[in-house]
């Protein structure tokens, strides 16, 4: 049984079609790209997902459960948890409060804990800047912190949406570093991604979206020796 | 309510029904210039030189002990307009609304607090008189009336508000005038349009040459309660840290798991506990109360917000003492017919030179 299964999944903004049926699967264990130029529908299939906007037809099982039209708590709580598009922190809070946050469908405290040296292992930069106002963060340590605070939740599945974009090169290599270091600890990554070198290159399996509907799919190798994928997405 | 909506309605409508509307976000923009920023501060000062220049021979001749008098009455009606303040700024704060049946809330919170002053457990009347005795019972008033009042503000937002949280923001505001008349309708079917008393419970001694009042003392001392209570449970509790992420990012927020209907009904039942334990205070201080008390006190409350930043609950407690001060110098110094003009002429006044208020959010936004 797959992790998350979407099947033909439909949505839109108003008038507006932004998924035509997009039917995809995230199996345990592994790192899912989703690449895509602008407006494809990355970010609407994530929030798609995350129940902050229903599908207007198909269906979406995690773990074997229909969550199409679950709320986002509840989607919180069964396990998916995302770092969105623009990082969205709580940029008035601290960035010890913001993590804090990230763990706020879970109630043991010592296994919070652990989870926050875990994340402080992970991005000791954050841990040196405990206790400042994210909204002052630099965008890289704002990334960082956008992603401490999505595994906070301790998630089955980590949805991470562009978590490269606008970061120095180095910061970029670091960023997908660890990302590989998290799906290494144990979690699925579903990883939306415009820099399609590096994310098929950490990916197990990739989509390639293009106006609300997949055109491609294999295994990040095969999409990154795909002609198609070459001319389109990696510039070649 | 008197004829003041029209005109409110229409400036709020220009400035798309909130402060964050076109108007206030180019106003923000000019701020942000150094130069702007100067006037600001030269137009600050220089009122305030005036105004202090007026002032100081009116207080010198009045005398030191008038003075504190004043002091003391600005104090304790600061301390009501904080109450009510801070549930406009929470409500705005989460959901960008300007809840003009807010200050009936705070009216309603008076009104249900009658009928529970005389009960087969205790009776609160001028004849029992005040004593240690009223202690208790007064407080068990105050927690009735609060929860209760909280629930109808719940059932409020649930009905006249949450279908409209993806309409235009004008809508809820017009949905928020209609509260008002509805509630004031209510409470003028049940009591009808006459000032009622409100029972002189509690205790008038006085102190420091006549200048405090027990009663200022004890309405100080019940605000400030309240407010400790609050900034606690906003600050320590997790549905209060909830509140303050949805406040901050709703999308955010519930990506982590806020069920954030949930956090705004809290918001609004924290919002009405506080407001109707301004209304009781009220009654206790002035000793009268009447169905249309809640729009001029409200509109007065807001004022208050704004000044201190709205959408902070610092600020609009700080904003709440510093209008009292304000109002109660302009009664005792110079003429209280004016009060109402001096109040909104610092509303429009902050709105233009200084839309975030005295402590307006100081952090970027996104
Ligand atoms: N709130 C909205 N209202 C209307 N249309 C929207 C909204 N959000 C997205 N869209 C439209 O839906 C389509 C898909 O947008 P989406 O944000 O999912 O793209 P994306 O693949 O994430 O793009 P990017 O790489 O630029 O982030 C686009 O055509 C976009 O204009
Ligand atoms: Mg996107």
């Amino acid at each position: 049984m797959a992790l998350l299964e979407l099947e033909g999944v439909e949505a839109s903004y108003g008038r507006i079609r932004a998924l035509r049926g997009i039917s995809l699967v995230a199996e345990k264990g592994e790192i899912v790209a989703l690449i895509g130029s602008n407006g494809a529908g990355k970010t609407t299939t994530l929030r798609t997902i995350s129940g902050l906007m229903h599908p207007a037809a198909g269906s979406i099982v995690f773990n074997g459960k229909h969550i199409t039209n679950e709320a986002p708590d509840r989607i919180v709580q069964l396990g998916i948890c995302q770092s969105p598009e623009g990082r969205r922190l709580f940029t008035r809070m601290t960035v010890v409060d913001n993590l804090r946050m990230g763990a706020y469908t879970r109630s043991n405290a010592g296994e919070i804990k652990k989870d926050m040296d875990r994340v402080f292992e992970l991005f000791p930069r954050l841990k040196e800047r405990r206790n400042q106002i994210a909204g002052t963060l630099s965008g890289g340590e704002q990334q960082m912190c956008a992603m401490g605070r999505a595994l906070m939740a301790k998630p089955k599945l980590l949805m991470l949406d562009e978590p490269s974009l606008g970061l120095s090169p180095i910061l970029v290599e670091t960023i997908f570093d660890i990302v590989r270091e998290i799906n290494a600890q144990g979690t699925p990554v579903l990883l939306v991604e415009q820099n399609a070198h590096k994310a098929l290159e950490i990916a197990n399996r990739g989509y390639v979206l293009e106006t609300g509907a997949i055109v491609q799919t294999g295994t990040g190798k095969e999409l990154l020796e795909s002609a198609e994928v070459q001319k389109a997405y990696l510039g070649m | 309510m008197g004829g003041g909506f029209g005109p409110l309605l229409s400036f709020l409508a220009t400035t798309r029904g909130g402060l964050d509307g076109h108007l206030v976000g180019a106003l923000r923009k000019a701020r942000s210039s150094v130069q702007s920023s100067l006037v600001t501060r030269v137009i600050g000062i220089a009122l305030a030189a005036v105004v202090i220049i007026y002032l100081s021979p009116k207080v010198y001749a009045l005398g030191p002990s008038y003075f504190l008098r004043i002091v003391a009455v600005g104090v304790a009606l600061g301390a009501i307009y904080a109450l009510i303040a801070i549930g406009y700024t929470m409500v705005y704060g989460i959901v960008e609304l300007i809840n003009f049946a807010h200050g009936d809330v705070f009216t309603l919170g008076a009104f249900i607090s009658l009928p529970l002053l005389v009960t087969p457990f205790w009776h609160l009347t001028e004849e029992t008189g005040g004593g240690w005795g009223i202690v208790l019972p007064l407080i068990a008033v105050f927690l009735i009336v609060m929860l209760i009042t909280g629930l109808i503000n719940v059932g409020i937002e649930r009905v006249a508000y949450r279908p409209l949280r993806n309409a235009p923001r004008l809508a809820p505001l017009i949905t928020a005038v209609g509260v008002s008349f509805f509630l004031e309708g209510v409470m003028y079917l049940w009591k009808g349009a006459v000032n009622l008393h409100y029972p002189d419970l509690l205790p008038s001694n006085r102190f420091v040459g006549g200048t405090f009042s027990a009663k200022d003392v004890i309405v100080i001392v019940a605000a400030v309660i309240l407010v400790a209570g609050l900034a606690f449970f906003v600050n320590q509790t997790k549905l209060g840290k909830a509140m303050r992420a949805t406040a901050q990012d709703r999308d955010a927020a519930r990506l982590m798991g806020i069920n954030i209907d949930r956090t705004i009904s809290a918001t609004f039942f924290i919002g009405a506990v506080l407001a109707a334990a301004g209304g009781i205070t009220y009654g206790l201080y002035i000793n009268s109360v009447n169905n249309g008390l809640g729009f001029p006190i409200g509109l007065v409350a807001f004022t208050a917000a704004v000044f201190g930043g709205i959408g902070n609950i610092p600020g609009a407690a700080l904003g709440g003492l510093i209008i009292g001060l304000i109002r109660a110098t302009n009664d005792g110094y110079v003429d209280p017919q004016w009060t109402d003009v001096v109040t909104f002429a610092i509303l429009i006044l902050v709105l233009t030179l200084r839309p975030t208020g005295l402590l307006g959010m100081r952090v970027p936004e996104k």
